[in-house]
């Protein structure tokens, strides 16, 4: 029996795409796999949805492993409240679009407490409205597996983790006793509580990303995307100011300036990089001779050394 | 060549400066190159990886301005960066400045892309080696050029070479340190190159390196060492190939039936080997029941062809009773069912491998009982397989599995997915082994029962001698041997002859 067929891809005659290159052919493929793996082992998986590009990407690819079935398992979205309006308006698109279940919970601190990432100072915003919000969230839905778009090449601590990442029944990640992981062969055995965090985009890189996003036409957030928009300069960061509750200190001016954004995520906390990429193709270019790497933008990885390492064992994605 | 400077404000002046940014331009017609680091502690594997990132541009300005401020304070005698720090990332590994865990990390040159796992080379560790080595296409191992081979170099490369790799790089590391000594090179060479024709592997390519300073990683280091003629790093990385696709018929380990209404069913699953096309008639295990694939179904195309690695959905001709868990097959080509298999494994967890105990075991999407019986353990000072009834922690051996209900598999030289499994500990749910099918083994009372046998009585050091042998050591578990008396050893002898 032939390895390689001549024409192993029939164009489906509605569609335009030309075939994946092997290389995302094979990053799709594995996502796939671990997709199926996990709806096959657990009884109650759910998806962390973010709405950002990765988690844009992750959607698409439920969808793929799963058609012509829908997907089977609702997608969980932590709103902390602080999110770009154009993300919340895109996430309602998305679940009417695909006919997706959605769950979204916001800590209810947030309000009782008034929790704001001003009031509060990124950290503890972070360790309440998202920490300790998905937390409840995994435990008010009995999942005893949760998908995530985490990326291994996003930071260091990440690089290390499984695509099956065993959590504690309080969500703990212990990185010094993590199961071997051999082959593609994943062990998803747990005991009542304990549960598994799986990554199928652990190979990926976010130059993967954008390919894949541009190969197979998917769906993103316009903030992606170059244009005019007011801003205000805080910390070092350019933060988007068109939400009324962000209020100018003193000293600060509004302007307006061609940016986007390169990761998103709450809008207090995310910085926009100055830009004119309107296009996939410019995002591309500008990535490929991007001299910063792209959690640069985002206040929390960058209150302390190995903070991310700590949020993760701490329950934080 | 050598690395154009750059300053950056960011980073401080004593530091090397971030090699010139230039596009990196990847070469996608191909699947990216995955490759490993081994060998022992603090040989510089870490370190080679890091420096390797970092020459071929693939550390960005803010990570290297917070590896020069980790590095603060522990920097080397020739004031570089902690390069160990671009993959140590976590709090306990910096800390010990050692690694604990295996890191993936990715980067490119402009002619293809690589997936790179550092991992640990601390024994306590080799499940992590493991891990990384479980899909490697090819191993670099580090040996300090001041120390040699260490027992940790050989299960290393052990190790590597049990799970199929084939292609190996001895990079002989911190070379700066010997005074770039050509003879003490040659010498670990030689010896390595020994050790990987006893495994069987020919595929070796030795590098004087110095991962600190960066001297044939990427660049060139013949200022160094004008006698070494041979490649860089990276240039045999570039060159190496990735792992052939598998020998045997078409496999699909069945992950899903896919029923989303009254009128789909499909059997969802990726190609394990070999290739399917609409037509093909496809035998299902272990039920042994065949049909007809009569559509290979994917999100925008419907297929006419997959092949290994594809994941997809089949639908048959007709209704038959498929799960997940089972085996989709070649009808002219199938794999091994049965109860009882030889399997060659490495025990992951400090339990070890105890004897009659019973394990999950799972391959593919087939999870079922086990019973797994040690047979011999590798010594790795010899390279001698000895008897050994459980196996401790790290130890590398042959054991007998038996199965309750039918197994699938292919031999793990055939096939790198259908031949591979892990064992699950059911009080802990732990992955205690990673294992590699042999051989089907015929059950008890099968073909070897009407066989001859032969008693032999011999004096114990002739015996000895003959039990260390590989011939004898390799079926060592199909003979019985006592040890006895030179008189009772007559008297035995002597009623058979009655
Ligand atoms: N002089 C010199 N020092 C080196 C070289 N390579 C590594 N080192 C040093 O050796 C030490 C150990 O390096 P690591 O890269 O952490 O070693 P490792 O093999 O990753 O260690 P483990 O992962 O813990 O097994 C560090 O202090 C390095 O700076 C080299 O080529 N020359
Ligand atoms: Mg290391």
């Amino acid at each position: 029996m032939p390895h390689t067929h001549p024409e192993t891809e029939l164009h489906n005659p509605q569609s335009t795409k030309p075939p994946l290159d092997p290389h995302l052919k094979a990053l799709e493929n594995e996502a796939i796999h671990i997709f199926r793996e996990v709806a096959a082992e657990f009884e109650r998986p759910v998806m962390l949805y973010s709405i950002g590009k990765d988690s844009s990407v992750l959607l698409h690819l439920a969808r793929k492993a799963f058609y012509p079935g829908r997907v089977p398992f609702p997608l969980l979205h932590v709103d902390t409240g602080w999110k770009f309006r154009e993300m919340i308006a895109f996430r309602d698109e998305m679940v009417e679009k695909y006919d997706l279940d959605l769950v979204a919970h916001t800590n209810p601190r947030g309000a009782s407490e008034n929790v704001t990432p001003f009031t509060h100072g990124s950290a503890l915003y972070t360790d309440i409205m998202k920490t300790e919000a998905l937390r409840q969230a995994l435990d008010a839905g009995q999942y005893d597996a949760a998908f995530g778009g985490a990326r291994r090449d996003e930071e260091a601590s990440r690089a290390k983790e499984r695509i099956y990442s065993f959590r504690t029944p309080d969500h703990r990640w212990d990185p010094r006793n993590q199961r071997p992981e051999l082959w593609n062969v994943y062990n998803g055995m747990i005991r009542k509580g304990e549960s598994v965090r799986a990554f199928p985009l652990s190979n990926w890189t976010e130059v993967d990303i954008w390919r894949y996003i541009q190969a197979e036409e998917i769906p993103i957030v316009p903030l992606y995307f170059a244009k005019k928009r007011p801003i205000v300069e805080r910390d070092g960061m350019m933060i988007l100011a068109e939400d009324p509750r962000l209020e100018l200190l003193p000293g600060e001016t509004k302007r307006e300036e061609v940016i986007r954004f390169r990761t998103l995520g709450c809008f207090p906390l995310t910085g926009a990089i100055r830009s004119h990429a309107t296009t996939l193709d410019d995002i591309i270019s500008e990535l490929e001779t991007a001299t910063v790497s792209e959690r640069q933008g985002r206040a929390i990885d960058r209150d302390q050394a190995g903070s991310m390492e700590k949020k993760k064992r701490e329950g934080y994605f | 060549m050598t690395a154009p400077a750059l300053a950056t404000a960011a980073l401080d002046e004593t530091a090397v400066a971030l090699p010139v940014q230039e596009p990196a331009r990847v070469a996608r017609d191909s699947r990216p190159l995955r490759l490993i680091t081994c060998g022992s502690v603090d040989d510089g594997k870490s370190t080679l990886i890091g420096r390797l990132l970092w020459d071929t541009k693939a550390v960005k300005e803010d990570q290297a301005a917070s590896l020069q401020r980790d590095s603060k304070g522990k920097q080397n005698d020739l004031g570089l960066p902690d390069f160990a720090l671009l993959l140590d990332g976590l709090q306990a590994e910096r800390e010990q400045g050692i690694t604990i865990d295996v890191a993936y990390r990715y980067f490119s040159t402009d002619k293809r892309s690589f997936i790179v796992a550092d991992t640990p080379g601390h024994e306590q560790y080799t499940r992590n080696m493991a891990t990384g080595a479980s899909t490697a296409d090819l191993a670099v191992l580090l040996v300090d050029a001041r120390v040699g081979l260490l027992e940790q170099t050989r299960r290393h490369a052990t190790i590597a070479t049990l799970m199929g790799i084939r292609q190996f790089v001895l990079a002989v590391n911190k070379i700066d340190l010997t005074n770039y000594d050509r003879s003490r090179f040659e010498q670990i060479s030689h010896e390595f190159k020994e050790l990987a024709l006893s495994l069987g592997v020919r595929q070796v390519t030795a590098i004087p390196v110095s991962a600190l300073k960066g001297e044939n990683v990427v660049y060139d280091g013949r200022a160094a060492m004008p006698w070494y003629e041979g490649p860089t790093l990276i240039e045999v990385l570039e060159l190496a190939t990735t792992r052939s696709a598998q020998t045997v018929g078409f496999r699909l380990p069945v992950q899903r039936v896919s029923r989303p209404g009254e009128s789909f069913r499909g059997y969802q699953g990726t190609v394990a080997g070999g290739s399917v096309k609409p037509g093909d008639s496809v035998v299902i295990l272990p039920s042994g029941m065949v049909a007809n694939v009569t559509k290979i179904v994917t999100f925008d195309l419907v297929r006419n062809a997959a092949v290994a690695g594809d994941a997809v959905t089949l639908v048959f001709d007709r209704q038959v009773d498929v799960s997940r868990g089972d085996m989709i097959v070649a009808i002219d080509s199938q794999p091994m069912t049965g109860l009882a298999f030889d399997a060659q494994l490495v025990a992951l967890q400090a339990e070890g491998i105890q004897p009659g105990k019973r394990y999950w075991l799972k391959s593919g999407s087939r999870r079922q009982r086990v019973q797994v019986q040690p047979i011999n353990q590798l010594d790795l000072q010899s390279g001698k397989w000895n008897h050994a009834d459980e196996l401790p922690m790290n130890a590398i051996g042959k054991v007998h599995l038996a199965f309750d209900e039918q197994a699938i598999f292919d031999a793990y030289e055939q096939n790198r997915t259908t031949g591979a499994f892990i064992l699950i500990d059911p009080d802990t749910n732990n992955t205690v082994a990673g294992g590699m099918i042999t051989a089907k083994r015929a059950t008890l009372g099968g073909i070897h029962a009407e066989d001859s046998r032969v008693i032999l009585s011999l004096p114990a050091d002739l015996a000895d001698q003959l039990m260390a042998t590989e011939i004898f050591s390799s079926r060592r578990e199909d003979a019985e041997v006592r040890r006895v008396t030179a008189a009772r050893a007559i008297e035995i002898i002597d009623t058979i002859d009655e």
